[in-house]
């Protein structure tokens, strides 16, 4: 027993999950065509949840602040990215493919600016005023979801909202009997160079060290001398930009939005997050995978249980490590 | 008043709805190991946290270096030249050693001179460079907390409970090692270890219910057996 | 939060001076919980309008709901976002049953039990596995949970109706056409000219099946149970050191929140003769209990009383009084829209932030501080 645990270390640990959930998915699946085009979906899916998880588990783990109000900027990424791609119509389902890829990194990039400024009015109006009070932060971050919901009902109203996917990423790509979305090959990729991004940023940066460290132990990093309430609005921007990322890549996805898309994702991402651990992007990244491959698999086995399973998979992480899977700091 | 690096007038200190500090009035000269002595809820860390400015004083002053730091956030405290060893250590688990020493420097880099002095005094430092800090033992995480202290010139060192849950031999080590990083700063060091303190400190303070009782030379305490009992009536595990 | 501990210090500290003096926002307080008390106690006999019977209806339950929540937020320092959950599963219990086997008070009874011990059972389940971790940590977990339970009601819709919820009848006694008393003639009689019918039965039904829902959680926040989760939530480290086992409180406290809830839904659900997500299930449900909550104040249970009248009153008629700000001001820019009564949330969600930062104490909890 101790040797299998040993050797399953060896080779990654819980990093092998996802792998072992895709190839339980294709016993059970059968078929390797419809497994490989769902398979492409969970990634792409999870890859999005990701960009929506990250910024929140770093947020927590910095500085014990969970922003319930977070799924507001991943439904205004969304918005704001539907308006600029309409406003772009001309280039974005025109046939010049560098038109429409500039219109939609014109969509992207308005979406990131909308959660960096958000994020900071955020940051300092609303949550600075109750660090270290975690129930009247609750209350307040949620008060703020209220007004940012409304606040989205009120300028584009209450009616679904069409997404036009830029020209050059719609269709599929075709191998054989296996069709794979090209929109979602665009997401995965987009979806894992934001995770190298942050990866190298946490990991090789003089930021990215404190950032760690203070996830860890705040106090002792103000100790050593060092203003973690700074370093925290630059990580809470950045989080809030990432999630309206999320949110204008999820928004081309589904091309037919409603202002509802902000909580219904919410509730997949706090599943990631309490699965990865809360605090760490490696965890947030391998929690997203699973809940994303899960989340297809169960849709073509047992379409109703989709939303359940993950529910499922959720209880049984917790009961196997109440921490979740890599949770940042070493106990 | 040059000789005393630094001082605390009357410092009373709240946490949530409980008074734990009744008015601290304290001074440290400069230079050597000083004792602050108490049993357990005397009030000895929260008087370190607020001289670190990790809890604020609500009534008080507390002067470093003759500048007024009451009410200064920490991370101001501590670039005056302050380190702090809190009792839990206060290192980074899931950071290497090298990256909790990088931490603890200014810039980033390291003085190569001073590098080599505390891997001389703690080879395990040297090591474990690059391994990940939870992976050390008890004695080598004080060891690095200590290191992180002292890897650039500090005026003076807080120090909490060194010893706690540590085993004698190591406790051995560390007084000679607190001899010699004395050399060149202050150091003030938390305690309930007698023996420890005793044969370390020049000045030493008393601390109970949250005031001062006492305060004079080590020497002096350590010679007056019934001053000794009277005061601290430290439980004689303490001594063993 | 800091707010609240001292509240209740001067609430035990008023008691026991209280013969002898009591203080203005006291009085105040006393006096307004009596006039709840009283419209809710004649509501039938002083609102003849339907509209307004439904209000003091929904305000019973909701007393209950918010006060059962409060046992969680203000008492434990707990915060849960599955209590409308633990509410669908009374009133889906007994809606189920009642349409399967027809009006009658078995269904009522057996239907709304299994609910009862479905959230118990839920409730016991999620408090076990993650009231260990950060109390942040918990109100995820409970948040996903309840997302998740919607979407499954939604989706089974052979057993829960979906989106359209379920309608039935109710055991006869409660039907509006019932005669609770007839004169010679046969005719119903009436007292104050309102007809003793089954509508008032069910009315009274609602209003002291909530009244002794309502004094049990009395009874439990004056208990040493009370104390303990005081205890518990000012200083977490201290009780687990004095030897009170937290985790085991807390769970059975939340299990206990949750039997009141199923509870609070069984009335809720007999009194719609509807049971659906908008009724019984929705986050929105979960949104107005939060703020019935902490306006009330968080910590009392009068707060609760007084949270689910005030939001209850605004909720039904704050509506009519933007619809006709809008109107007054529909010439100019902007500013209907803001009035337009679809957007009231907006301006509670406003109120509320300002509230959590300026009255951390809420209504109740600042009048019992007043003049200390």
């Amino acid at each position: 027993m101790q040797k299998t645990t040993q050797m399953l270390e060896r080779f990654g640990g819980v990093n092998l999950l996802p792998v072992a959930l895709a190839l339980l998915a294709l016993l059970l699946i059968g078929s390797p065509s419809t497994w490989v085009t769902l398979t492409v979906a969970g990634l792409s899916m999870g890859m999005m949840i990701f960009l929506m998880a990250s910024g929140l588990s770093l947020v927590f783990g910095l500085m014990d602040v969970l922003n319930f109000g977070h799924s507001a900027f991943v439904s205004f990424g969304a918005f704001v990215a539907a308006s600029v791609l309409s406003a772009l119509a001309a280039w974005n389902v025109g046939d010049n493919g560098f038109l429409n890829i500039v219109a939609l990194l014109a969509a992207i990039s308005a979406a990131a600016v909308f959660g960096l400024v958000a994020g900071w009015f955020f940051e300092t109006v609303i949550i600075k005023p109750v660090y270290r009070d975690h129930l009247r932060q609750i209350l307040i971050t949620m008060g703020a979801l209220i007004v940012a919901e409304q606040l989205i009902l009120a300028i584009w109203g209450g009616s679904p909202v069409s997404v036009p996917r830029p020209a050059i990423l719609a269709g599929s790509i075709i191998i054989g009997d296996i069709s794979i979305e090209i929109y979602r090959v665009f997401a995965f990729g987009l979806g894992l160079l934001a995770y190298i991004v942050l990866y190298y940023a946490l990991n090789r940066t003089r930021i990215g060290l404190l950032v760690r460290a203070g996830v860890e132990n705040r106090e002792m990093v103000e100790a050593l001398g060092f203003r973690i309430d700074r370093l925290f609005v630059g990580v809470f921007m950045a989080g809030s930009a990432l999630a309206a990322i999320g949110g204008a890549m999820w928004a081309g996805y589904e091309t037919l939005i409603t202002p509802a898309l902000g909580s219904e994702m919410m509730i997949l991402v706090f599943i990631v997050v309490i699965i990865g651990g809360l605090g760490s992007i490696e965890g947030s990244l391998l929690g997203a995978l699973l809940v994303g491959l899960m989340g297809n698999y169960v849709a073509f086995l047992m379409p109703k249980m989709s939303l359940a399973s993950n529910m499922l998979l959720m209880m049984a992480i917790l009961l196997w490590r109440p921490y979740g899977l890599r949770p940042a700091v070493k106990l | 008043m040059s000789d005393t690096i630094l001082s605390l007038e009357d410092v009373h200190t709240d946490i949530g709805q409980y008074h734990i500090l009744h008015g601290i009035s304290l001074q440290v000269p400069k230079g050597g190991v000083h004792v602050l002595l108490g049993r357990n809820g005397a009030g000895k860390t929260t008087t370190l946290r607020t001289i670190m400015g990790l809890w604020q004083a609500r009534k008080g002053v507390i002067r470093f270096a003759d500048a007024d730091i009451t009410g200064m956030h920490t991370s101001e405290i501590a670039r005056l030249g302050i380190a702090y060893v809190p009792e839990n250590m206060g290192i980074f688990g899931g950071l290497t050693v090298q990256e909790n020493m990088r931490l603890a420097t200014s810039n980033g880099r390291f003085d190569d001179q001073r590098l080599q002095h505390v891997f001389a005094l703690f080879p395990a430092i040297e090591q474990f460079w690059s391994k990940a800090a939870w992976s050390l033992s008890g004695g080598q995480k004080q060891m690095l907390a200590i290191s992180r202290a002292i890897i650039e010139p500090r005026r003076m060192i807080l120090i909490d409970e060194p010893t706690k849950g540590l085993a004698p031999a190591i406790i051995r080590n560390m007084i000679d090692m607190f001899r010699e990083v004395a050399r060149d700063t202050t150091i003030l060091l938390v305690e309930q270890n007698f023996l420890f303190a005793r044969s370390l400190g020049r000045g030493v303070a008393v601390i109970e219910d949250g005031k001062i009782v006492h305060h004079g030379t080590m020497q002096a305490l350590a010679a007056d057996q019934g001053l000794q009992t009277r005061l601290l009536s430290l439980s004689l595990d303490a001594h063993q | 939060m800091s707010g609240v501990p001292e509240m209740a210090n001067a609430g035990a500290a008023g008691r026991s001076v209280a013969a002898l003096r009591r203080t203005s926002g006291q009085v105040v307080l006393h006096l307004i919980l009596a006039g709840i008390f009283l419209c809710l106690a004649l509501a039938p006999f002083l609102f003849g309008d339907v509209r307004s019977q439904q209000v003091a209806a929904r305000i019973c339950v909701f007393i209950v709901l918010v006060a059962s929540y409060d046992l969680l937020i203000g008492y434990t320092g707990i915060v849960s976002f599955a209590h409308t959950m633990f509410f669908g599963f009374g009133a889906y219990g007994a809606a189920m049953t009642l349409r399967a086997w027809g009006p009658g008070w078995d269904a009522i009874l057996i239907g709304g039990a299994a609910g009862v011990l479905a959230a118990f059972v839920l409730a016991a389940l999620i408090g076990l596995l993650s009231l260990r971790v950060k109390a942040i940590f918990f109100a995820m977990v409970t948040l996903a949970a309840a997302s998740v339970m919607m979407v499954l009601a939604s989706q089974l819709s052979d057993l829960t109706g979906g989106e359209d919820g379920i309608t039935y009848r109710v055991p006869g006694l409660l039907k509006p056409a019932t005669k609770l008393l007839t004169d010679a003639d046969g005719k119903v009689v009436r007292l104050f000219g309102v007809a003793l019918n089954g509508k008032i039965a069910a009315y009274y039904f609602v209003f002291l099946s909530c009244l002794v829902l309502f004094g049990v959680m009395l009874r439990i926040v004056a208990s040493p149970l009370g104390t303990v989760l005081q205890a518990i939530r000012e200083n977490e480290l201290r009780a687990e050191a004095i030897g009170y086992r937290v985790v085991a409180y807390r769970t059975a406290v939340f299990c206990l929140a949750a039997v009141l809830a199923a509870l609070a839904g069984i009335v809720w659900a007999v009194w719609l003769k509807y049971t659906g997500p908008d009724t019984a299930l929705s986050f929105a449900i979960m949104i107005d209990v939060l703020l019935m909550v902490v306006i009330g104040g968080m910590g009392t249970m009068t707060g609760a009383v007084i949270g689910v009248t005030v939001m209850s009153l605004a909720q039904y008629y704050l509506k009519d009084l933007m619809q006709a700000g809008a109107d007054a001001t529909a010439a100019l820019p902007l500013i209907p829209d803001l009035l337009n009564p679809d957007r009231w949330l907006l301006w509670l969600g406003i109120l509320f932030i300002l509230l959590v930062y300026f009255f951390p104490a809420g209504i109740a909890g600042t009048l019992l501080k007043k003049d200390r």
